[in-house]
Formats: C-alpha cells, sequence, structure tokens
C-alpha cells in the first residue's frame, strides 16, 4: 500500500504541513486547477496534484477525502492555506517540478 | 512520439488536424491555467488540458505548442475548434483524465517542459 | 521588407471571450515585420499577459505597438481601478482573482512576473481608482 510519506520520498517533495498524516493512503492521482472540475472528478484516497495555493483547496480536499495535497512549479501555499490544511489534517507537499512530471512520475510508481 | 501514436496510446478522437498526425513531439506541458503555459511550455510540446475554450487555441498558438490535447473526455465547442482550423493547430479529446494521460505519456518518453523550479525566482529549462 | 510598425489596439473589459486575440494580431504584426521567432514569443506573452489583465479587472485599455529597427515597445494603458499593491502583484502565484475568473484557466498568478521575464526594460504604474500604464521593451 502506497502512501503520502512514501511518495514524499521518492519524489523529494517537500512538507509544508500535515506532516504528522503522512500514513495517509494513496489510491490515485488527480491533476487539476479548476476546483469545480476537481470536485467532479477527483475521489477518496487520491493524492491532487495542482499548482493552486489559495485556501479553497483545502476546502476540496476535506470533501473529497484527497490523501494529500501536492503543490506542482515551486508554488507555495498561502499562509490561510497552510492553517486550514493543518487544521483539518490535510498533507501539503511541494515540488518544483511541473505537473506533468509529477504525474508522470507517481503514475510510474503506481504502475510498475 | 508521433501525434498518431499519442492518439493510439490514449484512445483520442482527432478533432481537427487530421492531416498532421505525423508531427513529432517530444515534451508535453499540462495545465488548466493558461498563464502557466505562457510561463513554460515550450515551442513543439503538446498542451494538455481540460479547459475547452477558445483561449487554449490563442495560448497555444502564441507558444507554438505542437498540437492540444484535451483531457476528461470533453469536447470543445465549435468556436474553439474553427479557431484551431483557421490557425492549424491540431485538437485531440481523450477519455482519460490528465493523471493518467500524463502517466502514459511519460511512461512512453514524452518529457515535461521543465526539469525543475528552484524557488520563485529561478526556473531551470531543460 | 519594411522593418517598422506602429498599431493600437482596444481591449474590453470583461470580454474573456476575447482574450489573446490581440495577442495574435501582435504576433501577426511582428512577423510581417521581420522579428525573430523567440523575440516574437515574448512579445506575444507580454501582450497577452496584459490583455487578460486588462479584461480580468479594468474597465477598458489600449495596447499600442511600436516596432523599430531596435526595439519592440508595447505601451499599454487601461482604466480601472488599477493595482493596490505593485510589488505584491508581482509576486509569481499572487492572485485577486475570484472563483469565476479562475473557472476559465485565468488567475494563476503569474501575469505581471511573466510580462516582466519576457520584457528587457519593464515600467509599471498605477493610479488606484484611474488605472494601470505598463511599458515594456524588448530589443531586437
Amino acid at each position: 500500500m502506497m502512501d503520502v510519506a512514501f511518495l514524499a520520498e521518492q519524489l523529494s517533495l517537500t512538507v509544508r504541513c500535515g506532516g504528522d498524516r503522512l500514513d495517509r493512503e494513496v489510491s490515485g492521482g488527480y491533476v487539476g486547477d479548476l476546483l469545480s472540475n476537481v470536485m467532479a472528478g477527483s475521489g477518496s484516497g487520491d493524492v491532487w496534484i495542482t499548482c493552486q495555493t489559495h485556501q479553497n483547496i483545502v476546502a476540496v480536499s476535506v470533501l473529497k477525502e484527497h490523501a494529500g495535497i501536492i503543490l506542482t512549479q515551486g508554488r507555495e501555499p498561502d499562509a490561510d492555506t497552510v492553517e486550514r490544511a493543518s487544521q483539518e489534517g490535510i498533507p501539503i507537499l511541494v515540488t518544483g517540478l511541473s505537473g506533468f512530471e509529477t504525474a508522470g512520475r507517481i503514475y510510474a510508481l503506481m504502475h510498475p | 512520439m508521433t501525434l498518431r501514436e499519442i492518439a493510439d496510446l490514449l484512445d483520442a478522437k482527432v478533432l481537427v488536424g487530421g492531416d498532421h498526425l505525423d508531427i513529432e513531439v517530444k515534451t508535453a506541458f499540462s495545465a488548466d491555467l493558461m498563464s502557466d503555459v505562457l510561463a513554460f511550455a515550450k515551442p513543439g510540446s503538446i498542451m494538455i488540458t481540460g479547459l475547452t475554450n477558445p483561449q487554449i487555441v490563442r495560448i497555444a498558438s502564441i507558444v507554438d505548442n505542437s498540437a492540444i490535447l484535451v483531457v476528461r473526455g470533453k469536447i470543445p465547442p465549435e468556436e474553439t475548434l474553427a479557431l484551431a482550423e483557421e490557425l492549424d493547430i491540431p485538437v485531440l479529446s481523450t477519455r482519460y483524465i490528465l493523471f493518467e494521460t500524463s502517466g502514459r505519456l511519460y511512461a512512453n518518453g514524452i518529457v515535461g517542459c521543465v526539469r525543475k523550479i528552484e524557488g520563485p525566482e529561478s526556473v531551470v529549462p531543460l | 521588407m519594411t522593418q517598422e510598425c506602429e498599431c493600437s489596439f482596444p481591449v474590453e473589459g470583461e470580454r474573456f471571450d476575447q482574450a489573446g486575440k490581440v495577442s495574435v494580431e501582435v504576433k501577426k504584426a511582428l512577423r510581417k515585420v521581420g522579428v525573430p521567432d523567440d523575440i516574437l514569443r515574448r512579445a506575444a506573452i507580454a501582450t497577452y499577459e496584459s490583455e487578460v489583465n486588462i479584461i480580468s479587472y479594468a474597465v477598458h485599455g489600449t495596447v499600442n505597438l511600436q516596432v523599430t529597427g531596435d526595439h519592440i515597445v508595447l505601451d499599454i494603458q487601461d482604466i480601472g481601478p488599477g493595482i493596490d499593491n505593485i510589488e505584491q502583484a508581482m509576486e509569481q502565484g499572487y492572485s485577486t482573482a475570484n472563483d469565476r475568473i479562475r473557472e476559465m484557466g485565468f488567475g494563476a498568478g503569474m501575469g505581471l512576473f511573466n510580462i516582466k521575464n519576457c520584457s528587457d526594460t519593464f515600467e509599471i504604474s498605477s493610479e488606484q481608482g484611474k488605472g494601470t500604464h505598463l511599458r515594456i521593451l524588448i530589443n531586437r
């Protein structure tokens, strides 16, 4: 079973909050920046790969029961995003990789 | 990979540019936010997006994407396709989600446009 | 081949359906006067981001393009609320876009950052309640 900690290690992701919830199980991935689409298309256990940094992303993750959020392209979460995510127990990790590269590598880990 | 091979791999419909399927594609950029495409996409890369408005065609024209691949089973409206015809940019549509699409292309040797962004001020291009 | 040109393009606020039209025209105009591809792309990107800013936030704006043998100058003026904090607005990822704007694929917060990156010199000034002025210079 794959968890967020495993992805963090494999992709050298940096944890910005939710470090105590890295044991959340990852069953899939979802890439998207349009919140309404992520609400419609993503599922429970997905790791959400996005470059949106505002606090609304936390509400979406909580509602859809995502395993965590990975911000790509060097993006950093807003301060209030970090605060909300910490309260809700949603790990947010960051990477300098593009969305395509991040998705590609995680997909490869899921389909060895 | 050629556009034809990409279409086959992703079971994609070719909506515009059926005569351009021999175009060779080496890089890809996925985004729902168009400014990111402007900032990072390389000429010749394929744009992978869930957006279907005519914006995507204008952006593709500005950054010289080789083609547009729309995901999540979306079919762009007539005005988008008409603009793509006018600007001669192939448009494909796949039912796979962006994550799956990126994963499959990556597994077949397509690479991203940017190696890594080290911090707010620096971008390491490929 | 004429190396120079001068033209002006209006941009209407809220017209998201038109976003990018001026950039495509600018690209055509630059290609006509023999500007090489990499420079052309920078000018088109800078124009695009300016266009989208006017559409997203202003009431009306004008993109003035001037090409000489040495430079491309984009002088862009809008009428609108202006920018509260220019330094903050220049930060990568900082955006005041609302959800509606984001759902259309805009509002990534990269606009002014992208424009600056594409320019050789970049000047911006803004007056709250009046509007914003950009002057972008790209060396040929």
